[in-house]
């Protein structure tokens, strides 16, 4: 009658999936959308160009004082996207650009995921006046503006990174806890979660076992969002004059760019490729997200 | 079958049951379970019934422990719950749940392996876990149970579905299960299978059960018996023979009158007015309202019953009868 | 744009010519690329005032099949055959002629009541609208014919200005029955119309039902998964399977009588109470519902059926005649095999 005592333990060990059968999954089912395929594509390519650039680029070619292109010289074969006003040029500030500016996207982007889940999960699951508790000093955050309080932080912390970095995890965080509280919410709404402590399960384990694979995939496609709010924030607080001056990166390249005369002397090689990279890694986060999240939400799955 | 089941000792067994929910947007508390006796013997299936609304889900959820009574008490194998984590979690090895929608009560992330091992990794059973899973997926009937380990709740069936959660049951080796609605959700083709597995679980296993149902054809196909429930309380309760031959009760009846039976004559008693309200619970007898008995009686038996006044006794646990006035006052007249 | 017919006036259909006529049905869906049929092929007719119970399982193309008539299927659908509506095939005529249709020719009570009302407006507002839009009566005169309306399935004149939310599961589903009564169409379509009710609601609901067709002699088409409940409000019963009617016939000759092995297992799901043939003895079938995506060979049903043949294996299989006015796709309901146990 049972078939079941014919297996040795090995045998049925044999049959266990592999741990990480699901990403193995998750990357063949990614590998049909072209549009995420492309997106990824972008972004590994300029993340490659930003760890190598070490390689290729020295302090002498971006350095000021040791430079001795032409100023501000239109593209040219020696110079693929011409010079910038101090003669230096302008293809490798845009490679060694994207370290700086990546970095900060990333590390935002990760605190605020780190942050904004973490009081997400814990506001959605306790409940009670925990969670309102948790609610309140979001939405105290919430109202928080970022550029004052990235200049404050600049005044505090010094002009640089590091305060802008700070200025934008604090600020974007709480879309990310509120989305994910929410999320938390639907889902320990649903049966899995009362079987899962039917079973035995304590709060810890809901939540990290039960709760966080379920709210995954919302928090990876909002962190490529975020990321593409952070580099556009970075843009910004750096034009605005919160960087390092001495520091390159996309929104100090463009800040350089506009008080450096580069629209009066019809510089456009100088103004756009800093706004066109910006523009195409946020492009390739977005589509990455978009094509993350098909491929997550099982009911689109191909169910061959 | 394996001989009848033993009705001297008990699995599990409630005490003057209340659950009251604290009052919510305007509204008065809602007295969801108020004031419940009922026993389940060892290796014995009891249904539940009632419409929803009634509280039977939330005295399921009070029986694993989930929703804490705010009186009365439960207990197993005579022993009163221990509420602390540690208490609970020892009580859970023995009593556990089994939920109305199956492809709801499986983590869509989880494959079936993890899904049934979640029990035993959860409280450190780990030794041959993937045997442990084989055997408990085999004896919820899913065969062979290995070819079932990396299959995710999407690509099953309903009836599947619900099988790797009575394998997720099994695999901690429980003495009682609490079923809410098990087949409602399922298609008529597989419930009947559903049906079968848990009767063979009782009678392989000697597991004892309540099932949780709005549908008297599911006692009837399973339970020994029968405990009818309106509006927090139990109303009927006794053999499934004896509670749906002879009905006693006049919402019993009432329910019984609905199902259809196939027959050319088949005319149900429809009850007025909506499902019962646990925020106004009526005075006196809490069915009267939508009683075709109380409606009907003339001013003598009205007199005699007084159902909108006088308070209903509790049914002790393992009496059969009906909690009814005018049952009581017509027995009386006949005796 | 109206109809030229309205209202009860429009019953100009005689006895022998019939209010639907469905032939050939398809409706197949893509799904990852794939072709996936969920309806394959169905054939039925309906007279004006005929009564007309669907039961299945889900997934076997019963409500897809009821949706495509009147072309409410999901997008991306492809619908083939002839759904002929008063001899007019509404799969090819103009939207206009079929937005009329919908309006008063033939209206649909979908199983979700909350999902199909507008949550942000009165259930009066909701049933006076295509009484407005549809007789061109003032609004006075739409609303009380609207009040009457759900007076008569049961919501009181003091509650019809109340907001969907503030009504009970059961009282939403009548107001739905009230809604699609409200244009006197001549056919109701009923998609499990009591799924997520109480059984006392269900009953109520049924009768309900049930009633307002018997007065007007309206036609309804109702679909369900429960044989015994359609055996009741219904004179005729279709029962389907993987995309295809197995059986057909009069109600309780289909229910007690049944010829397809698939409805004897229907049937016996649900038992009779009192009986000591299921006592302790649930009935079940053994396998798993087809899906839709797979196909095979012979017998959708071989698979799970208990009494095989090897020529179901192989054979095509179609709704033979098994008696006066029943049909079934069985080959043991053939003559030829008729003396097999």
């Amino acid at each position: 009658m049972s078939a079941a005592q014919v297996l040795s333990s090995q045998e049925v060990a044999a049959a266990v999936p592999a741990r990480f059968a699901g990403v193995r999954r998750f990357a063949r089912a990614f590998r049909h959308r072209p549009s995420g395929v492309a997106g990824l594509a972008v972004l590994l390519l300029f993340s490659l160009l930003a760890l190598v650039a070490p390689l290729f680029i020295g302090q002498d070619q971006l350095d000021v004082t040791k430079v001795d292109g032409p100023l501000l010289s239109a593209p040219s074969g020696h110079y693929p996207l011409g010079t910038d006003q101090a003669g230096r040029n302008v293809l490798l500030l845009l490679i060694w650009g994207s370290r700086e500016s990546l970095r900060i996207g990333i590390i935002a982007t990760a605190l605020t995921v780190v942050i904004g889940a973490g009081i997400g999960i814990v506001a959605g699951h306790y409940g009670g006046w925990v969670g309102r508790a948790l609610m309140h000093v979001t939405d105290w955050f919430i109202a928080l503006p970022s550029l004052p309080l990235a200049i404050s932080l600049a005044a505090v912390l010094g002009q640089g990174e590091t305060s802008i970095t700070i200025a934008i995890a604090a600020t974007s965080w709480t879309a990310t806890a509120r989305l994910v509280r929410a999320q938390t919410l639907a889902v320990e709404a649903r049966p899995f979660v009362e079987r899962a402590r039917a079973l035995g399960a304590g709060d810890w384990q809901i939540m990290v076992r039960q709760v966080l694979p379920n709210v995954t995939p919302l928090i990876l496609v909002s962190s490529t969002l975020t990321v593409a709010g952070a580099l556009l924030s970075e843009a910004t607080l750096t034009f605005l004059g919160l960087g390092n001056p001495a520091s390159i990166t996309w929104g100090e390249m463009l800040n350089n760019a506009f008080f450096n005369g580069a629209f009066t002397a019809d510089a456009w090689w100088y103004l756009l490729p800093p706004g066109l990279a910006i523009l195409v890694v946020v492009l390739g986060f977005t589509l990455t997200g978009r094509a993350v999240e098909h491929v997550l939400d099982p009911r689109t799955e191909d169910r061959s | 079958m394996t001989g009848r089941p033993d009705e001297s000792s008990t699995a599990l067994e409630v005490r003057d049951l209340s659950v009251v929910y604290p009052a919510a947007r305007g509204r008065g508390p809602a007295r969801a379970v108020d004031g419940v006796n009922l026993r389940i013997g060892k290796g014995e299936i009891v249904a539940l019934i009632g419409e929803s609304g009634c509280g039977k889900s939330t005295l399921a959820r009070t029986l694993v422990g989930l929703v804490r009574p705010t009186g009365g008490e439960v207990l197993h194998e005579g022993t009163a719950l221990d509420y602390s984590a540690r208490g609970l979690k020892r009580y859970r090895r023995h009593t556990q749940l089994v939920l109305q929608d199956p492809g709801g009560a499986l983590n869509p992330k989880q494959n079936v392996y993890d899904a049934v091992a979640l029990g035993p990794r959860l409280h450190g059973l780990t030794e041959d876990l993937p045997l442990t899973v084989h055997d408990a997926l085999a004896r919820a009937g899913l065969r062979p149970p290995e070819q079932y380990f990396d299959r995710y709740p999407h690509e099953l069936s309903g009836g599947q579905q619900q099988r790797v959660v009575i394998a997720g049951v099994l695999a901690l080796n429980p003495s009682v299960i609490v079923a809410d609605e098990p087949v409602a959700s399922l298609d008529a083709s597989v419930r009947g299978e559903i049906l079968k597995l848990i009767l063979r679980l009782r009678d392989d296993l000697g597991l004892s059960a309540l099932v949780v149902s709005h549908d008297l054809g599911l006692a009837w196909n399973i339970a020994d018996r029968v405990a009818v429930m309106y509006l927090g309380r139990v109303v009927e309760q006794g053999t499934v023979e004896e509670v749906l031959l002879r009905p006693q009760h006049p919402y019993t009846r009432a329910l019984l009158s609905v199902v259809p039976t196939g027959a050319d004559d088949w005319r149900p008693t429809l009850l007025a007015g909506e499902p019962p309200d646990p925020t106004a619970i009526p005075a006196g007898c809490r069915f009267h309202p939508r009683c075709g008995r109380w409606a009907d009686a003339d001013p003598d038996t009205r007199a005699a019953g007084a159902c909108d006044r006088r308070t209903l006794p509790v049914l002790a646990p393992d009496t059969s009868g009906a909690a009814c006035h005018l049952l009581t006052s017509s027995h009386l007249e006949n005796a | 744009m109206t109809t030229e017919a309205p209202g009860a006036a429009g019953k100009t259909t005689t006895e022998d010519t019939p209010l639907l006529e469905v032939r050939d049905l398809h409706v197949t869906y893509r799904q990852g690329g794939n072709d996936v049929p969920a309806v394959r092929g169905v054939d039925f007719t309906l007279a004006p005032g005929d009564t007309l119970g669907i039961a299945g399982e889900s997934g076997c193309g019963k409500s897809t099949m009821a949706l495509s008539l009147l072309r409410l299927q999901d997008r991306g659908a492809r619908v083939e055959g002839e759904v002929l509506f008063r001899g007019e095939n509404l799969l090819t005529t103009a939207w206009s002629r079929l937005r009329a249709v919908r309006w008063a020719g033939a209206s649909v009570v979908f199983q979700g009541a909350m999902s199909a009302l507008n949550p942000v407006r009165t259930v009066l507002d909701q049933i006076v609208e295509p009484i407005v839009l549809h007789d061109k009566v003032r609004v006075s005169e739409a609303e009380r014919r609207a009040t009457e309306l759900l007076d008569s399935v049961g919501i009181p004149a003091r509650r019809v200005r109340g907001y969907p939310h503030e009504f009970s599961g059961g009282q939403r589903q009548r107001v739905m029955i009230a809604m699609a009564l409200a244009c006197r169409p001549d056919l109701i379509i009923a998609d499990e119309p009591t799924t997520a009710l109480d059984v006392m609601v269900q009953a109520q609901i049924l009768e309900l039902l049930a009633e307002s067709v018997r007065e007007s002699r309206i036609a309804v088409m109702m679909i369900t998964h429960d044989l015994s409940l359609l055996a009741h409000t219904c004179d005729r019963l279709a029962v389907m399977y993987a995309g295809r009617i197995v059986e057909l016939g009069p109600s309780r000759q289909v229910l007690q009588a049944p010829e397809h092995p698939y409805t004897r297992a229907l049937s016996r799901a649900f038992p009779t109470i009192g009986d000591p043939a299921s006592r302790r003895a649930p009935a079940g079938l053994a396998g798993d519902p087809p899906r839709p995506s797979r196909t095979s060979v012979g017998c959708d049903f071989a698979d799970r059926c208990p009494d095989v043949l090897p020529v179901c294996r192989t054979g095509e299989m179609q709704l033979w005649p098994a008696g006066p006015g029943r049909s079934a796709a069985c080959v043991r309901a053939l003559p030829d095999q008729g003396g097999t146990p």
